[in-house]
């Protein structure tokens, strides 16, 4: 494959997810464009990756993408599996997971995020499945990344709930409620990658995806969206990087359709 | 004192109407079998507690037995929304749902407290709307540092329901894979009810340290082969995810919810599950 080979918006994201995590890293692992990202970092550039899925389910190397974060997959391959409850006690709220990946239904200037209702929660517009491990993942993890396509719809002034906390109201908010974590450090969508600005913790603009304008970008954020003094391009995918994606994107696509699967070992 | 029975009579015997049940599993081990039998049994005005509610109380949820859920999160996890919850939330089809929402660390610690009989749970809590609508969010100062926690009251279901593997001759029962939150919810609760796959001379769990629920904890035990599925039993039969993709379009639309429930809910036994069923020889 040449450097021109053409890929979709949604591969871009998963795979500049995928770049922002690093072979030391103990991630904790949603289901979707999160465990897409970390697989592929971990068949990449990161093969010593410890991937935890909120099952219990700890140094999952599984070769077909889950469909559910569950799946016997991840127990079978897994160095170890333990309760949720102690999941969530000893290994994400004492802070030994360095990354987490979010994704959501609204996010504001701050990062914060929506996973739980639009419109009122007493008489939703739409009912969300809610908060999951977010909340906790959001405070506890060293460091969040959030990764969602890019619209009005989505970027938005003002959340209808706030389910997880980014920098809340930005600048010191998090210091100041006693969390050490450094929260959301790099919002990716498909048309662009924003950086909380060091001091107002506020969203900025730090890369543009190729064939992308400030123009569409602000057109997709529901607030008077900031911009990088100097703006970077975000790399295109490598060859490599899409061979493997798609490789394994298709594998589970066969995977899950078929009916009748091979048993995973006791 | 553990009774061996069958599922239709478990759940005569263990849950009522208005009752609080948890019915676990974490995505493993869901116990369909006896979601159905609860359904066919048409018990009313339950309140379920679940981590993540999935296709099963989507299902008891569609089909009208539920007044009030207490859950985390509730998707159908990697295709989208449970169609039949949010009917019940949206729109109070077939009747209004009361929700009393949590996150995952909140509902698993406070499970945990519930199995120590303790009156609550604390935990490092984050910041966020939960705390705003669900009154059961407090804040509890550490008499040893003065750092201000999050507390929720335990866990105390009246009945908890889960599937596992196998269960011995005694009713020592083994769950084996992704533990979940079974131990927790059984231990929890003032009843129990336990399908397995399979009763056998021995557990043969290959360690020392497995998830073994001993008889004298366990309510009643109910032989179900596939009892779980479209989840799955891990060393029996894998997750049916076609299921979870195809349920998708069923429990869209109110119609052809109510058929799939009268064809594969309300005219069918639990029997009906073991074509489901394989043993990794």
């Amino acid at each position: 494959m040449s450097l021109n080979t053409p890929y979709t918006p949604d591969e871009l994201m998963t795979v500049a997810a995928a770049r922002c995590v690093e072979n030391d890293d103990v991630c904790f692992v949603g289901i979707g464009l999160p465990s897409a990202a970390c697989n592929l970092a971990r068949l990449t550039h990161a093969p010593g990756i410890t991937l935890i899925y909120e099952s219990g389910t700890i140094g999952a190397r599984p070769s077909v993408l889950p469909l559910s974060i569950g799946d016997g997959e991840l127990c079978a391959t897994a160095l170890t599996t333990v309760s949720v409850p102690e999941f969530f006690r000893y290994w994400l709220q004492s802070g030994r997971i360095t990354v987490g990946f979010l994704g959501a239904a609204q996010i504001d200037r701050f990062a914060n995020i929506n996973t739980t209702v639009v419109g009122e929660y007493d008489a939703p517009t739409v009912r969300l499945p809610g908060a999951g491990g977010a909340p906790e993942m959001a405070a506890a993890c060293e460091r969040i990344f959030i990764v969602m396509p890019h619209s009005r719809r989505a970027f938005v002034e003002r959340l209808d709930f706030l389910t997880s906390f980014g920098h809340g109201e930005g600048g010191d908010h998090r210091a100041r409620l006693g969390m050490t974590t450094k929260g959301p450090v790099k919002v990716i969508t498909d048309v662009c990658v924003m950086e909380p600005d060091p001091l107002t913790r506020e969203l900025t603009v730090t890369s543009l995806h190729p064939g992308t304008t400030r123009e569409k970008v602000e057109n997709a954020t529901g607030w008077p969206l900031r911009f990088a003094g100097e703006l970077a391009e975000t790399p295109a995918p490598s060859a490599r990087e899409l061979e493997v994606l798609r490789r394994v994107r298709l594998e589970t696509e066969n995977a899950h359709k078929g009916k009748e699967q091979a048993c995973p070992p006791r | 004192m553990v009774r061996f029975c069958s599922l239709q009579s478990a759940v005569e015997a263990a849950v009522h109407d208005g009752d609080v049940v948890a019915m676990e599993g974490f995505t493993h081990l869901i116990p369909f079998a006896a979601a159905h039998e609860v359904i066919r049994q048409g018990r009313r005005d339950l309140t379920l507690v679940r981590m993540t509610p999935d296709l099963i109380y989507d299902q008891l949820i569609g089909a009208g037995c539920a007044a009030k859920l207490l859950f985390s999160w509730g998707g159908n996890p990697g295709v989208g929304s449970l169609h039949r919850l949010r009917d019940a939330v949206e729109h109070g089809w077939p009747r209004p749902l009361a929700l009393e929402e949590y996150s995952h660390a909140a509902l698993a610690t406070a499970y945990d407290a519930g199995a120590a009989r303790l009156p609550f749970a604390a935990f490092r809590g984050s910041p966020g709307d939960l705390a705003r609508v669900n009154p059961n969010y407090r804040s509890v100062t550490c008499p040893f540092t003065g750092e201000q926690l999050t507390a929720v009251p335990a866990m105390r279901p009246d009945v908890t329901i889960i599937h596992a593997q196998r269960a011995d001759r005694d009713g020592n029962v083994l769950i084996d894979g992704i533990i979940g939150v079974q131990k927790e919810a059984v231990l929890a609760a003032s009843r129990s009810i336990v399908t397995v796959e399979e009763i056998v001379d021995a557990l043969e769990s290959g360690s020392p340290n497995a998830c073994i629920l001993p008889h004298w904890t366990v309510g009643a035990i109910c032989v179900v082969p596939g009892g779980a599925f479209p989840s799955y039993a891990y060393g029996y039969y894998q997750r049916n995810n076609a299921f979870y993709l195809a349920w998708d379009a069923i429990a869209r639309d109110r119609e052809a919810f109510r058929a799939w429930i009268d064809e594969h809910v309300l005219r069918s036994r639990p029997e009906s599950f073991a074509e489901h069923a394989a043993r990794v020889a």
